[in-house]
């Protein structure tokens, strides 16, 4: 078990690089069209959203299949969301700002969709700092588990970051945003359920274990 | 052919006697060129005959074909800058006619070969900015808009015209979706729209018009937001008010009437400072009038330019 699961790590950490690999051919092949740095900022962006929207997934689907192992996924995932974010970050602070500090307060504060996009990222901070086994010993598993539900916001905002961009057409986002009523949805519902003690056994939250 | 001529206005009455000369002259010049044009339909990239490069084209390096025509916003196409590369093929721009009407002498429609013939066909190297914060410099061919205005004489009291592009729902999948209010509108002060660089752009590049760019004529007014210069123009009224236009319809606080390039007013969601030409990696300042301040600045002379962005 311990090696199958060595070996999904493997190829999702492979998985998960490839949309870098592809912007970075693209970027070399000059295929991203006439805007290549508007191409690239959103397609980091779409990415991050992505992965952030997978991480959510793993515990509906564990609890679907019951296999306990997709936990073990779970950190990669996340981690990897918070990545794409860092980039996308990076592509709008320096190939659309170029650091213009000045610039990048006021569009933060002038303008909501980066506002929101900001405060995204940076409800993801702490989850990536957090990440480690130690941090998890250190803040205790009831504690990390609570911190972590800041995953849920940061969802919604990033959806509405990614509307407040949009000019038109929100189909996109709105997709995006349905998938994310559904992943938050359903952990309203086993909260309900939960209080209502109907559950059995194996769908029961599974205490956040450190193996060492 | 269908040649239909104003018996009742004789063109010298329209236009300076030293540009109608030079217009007998350079039909007789493009006179092939012309029959090949309106026998079959045109078509994207057939050659057209170009008369001069016009002294109002900038010297600045023409953005590639290739993005031109393949970075488009043409939301009757759907969304998404290539979108309307993909999907424009279609539209149906033959048989094509543009009815001038609203407050002015002499309503007509006018057959796209007949506009052809108006007035010589210029180069016209412009400087293109988006809302959006992009830009180009495109060498569009055309000649300015008010020798189409003209045909109509326009009464005293008009005071704005109003464009509206086309609609065509088995061609424009976007049109089917009330996304924008269709048909696109846009509009202009009759001062603007006579301004000798306001444009009636047919081609690009010294070729017809790609559909995605507007095909088979399109309103090009380079100090403003692209948004303003209208696609696949079948209509133009002349109003003695403002006319409502599409994007300020749907969003007032963001796109204005007036959508002059203005690097000091920012759009709500972005700043307007700074500006990327397609191709580029550094920005680059964006110019007051998107750099036709000296043309056109008297227009605006005592407007309040932040109230009417």
């Amino acid at each position: 078990m311990e090696k199958r699961i060595a070996a999904a790590k493997a190829v999702l950490f492979v998985c998960c690089l490839l949309p870098l690999a592809h912007y970075g051919i693209a970027l070399w092949q000059d295929t991203l069209g006439a805007n290549p740095i508007e191409a690239l900022t959103r397609g980091l962006g779409d990415w991050a959203l992505r992965l952030l929207l997978i991480t959510l997934a793993v515990t509906p689907l564990r609890r679907a299949t019951g296999w306990a192992w997709l936990l073990r996924l779970r950190r990669m995932l996340g981690l990897f969301a918070f990545f794409y974010a860092c980039l996308h970050l990076v592509a709008y602070l320096w190939l659309d700002q170029f650091f213009d500090w000045v610039d990048i307060g006021r569009d933060i504060l002038k303008r909501p969709f980066i506002t929101v996009g900001m405060a995204t990222f940076l409800l993801l901070v702490p989850l990536a700092a957090t990440s480690t086994n130690a941090m998890i010993r250190r803040l205790g598993g009831r504690r990390w588990q609570r911190l972590h539900r800041l995953i849920y916001p940061a969802a919604l905002l990033a959806v509405l970051h990614f509307t407040w961009m949009v000019k038109v057409d929100i189909t996109e986002p709105a997709l995006y945003g349905a998938l994310v009523a559904i992943l938050l949805g359903l952990r309203a519902w086993w909260r309900f359920d939960d209080a209502r003690g109907t559950l059995a056994p194996r769908h029961r939250i599974i205490p956040i274990q450190i193996r060492r | 052919m269908l040649i239909r001529r104003p018996h009742d206005v004789p063109p010298s009455e329209i236009t300076p006697k030293s540009v109608f000369a030079q217009r007998r002259h350079f039909l007789q010049f493009a006179a092939g060129g012309a029959l090949s044009l309106a026998l079959p339909a045109a078509h994207a990239g057939d050659k057209l005959p170009i008369a001069a490069r016009s002294p109002l084209s900038t010297d600045e390096e023409p953005t590639p074909y290739r993005h031109i025509a393949g970075y488009n916003n043409f939301v009757e196409f759907g969304n998404g800058k290539e979108v309307p590369a993909e999907r424009a093929h279609r539209l149906r721009t033959a048989p094509w006619s543009v009815t001038l009407d609203g407050l002015v002498h002499k309503p007509r429609t006018l057959a796209i070969e007949d506009i052809l013939k108006l007035a010589p066909l210029e180069d016209r190297v412009y400087r293109l900015r988006c809302v959006e914060g992009w830009s180009m410099v495109v060498p569009w061919v055309g000649f300015s808009l008010s020798a189409l205005l003209k045909q109509v004489e326009p009464l005293s009291s008009a005071r704005y015209v109003a464009f509206e592009s086309v609609v065509q729902p088995d061609t424009q999948p976007g049109v089917r979706f009330p996304l924008l209010d269709w048909p696109y509108t846009e509009g202009l002060r009759l001062d603007e729209a006579m301004h000798p660089l306001t444009l009636a752009a047919v081609g690009l590049y010294g070729e017809v018009m790609p559909n995605q760019n507007g095909a088979p004529i399109r309103l090009i007014v380079p100090w403003k937001y692209g948004f303003k210069s209208a696609k696949s123009i079948v209509r133009i009224r002349f109003t003695d008010h403002e006319p409502p236009t599409t994007w300020n319809n749907l969003q007032p606080e963001e796109y204005g009437f007036y959508a002059n390039v203005n690097p000091e007013v920012s759009h709500p969601r972005w700043s307007q400072a700074r500006e990327r030409r397609i191709g580029d990696f550094l920005k680059r300042p964006t110019r007051m009038f998107n750099g036709y301040a000296d043309q056109v600045g008297q227009l605006y002379a005592g407007l309040d330019l932040h109230k009417y962005y």
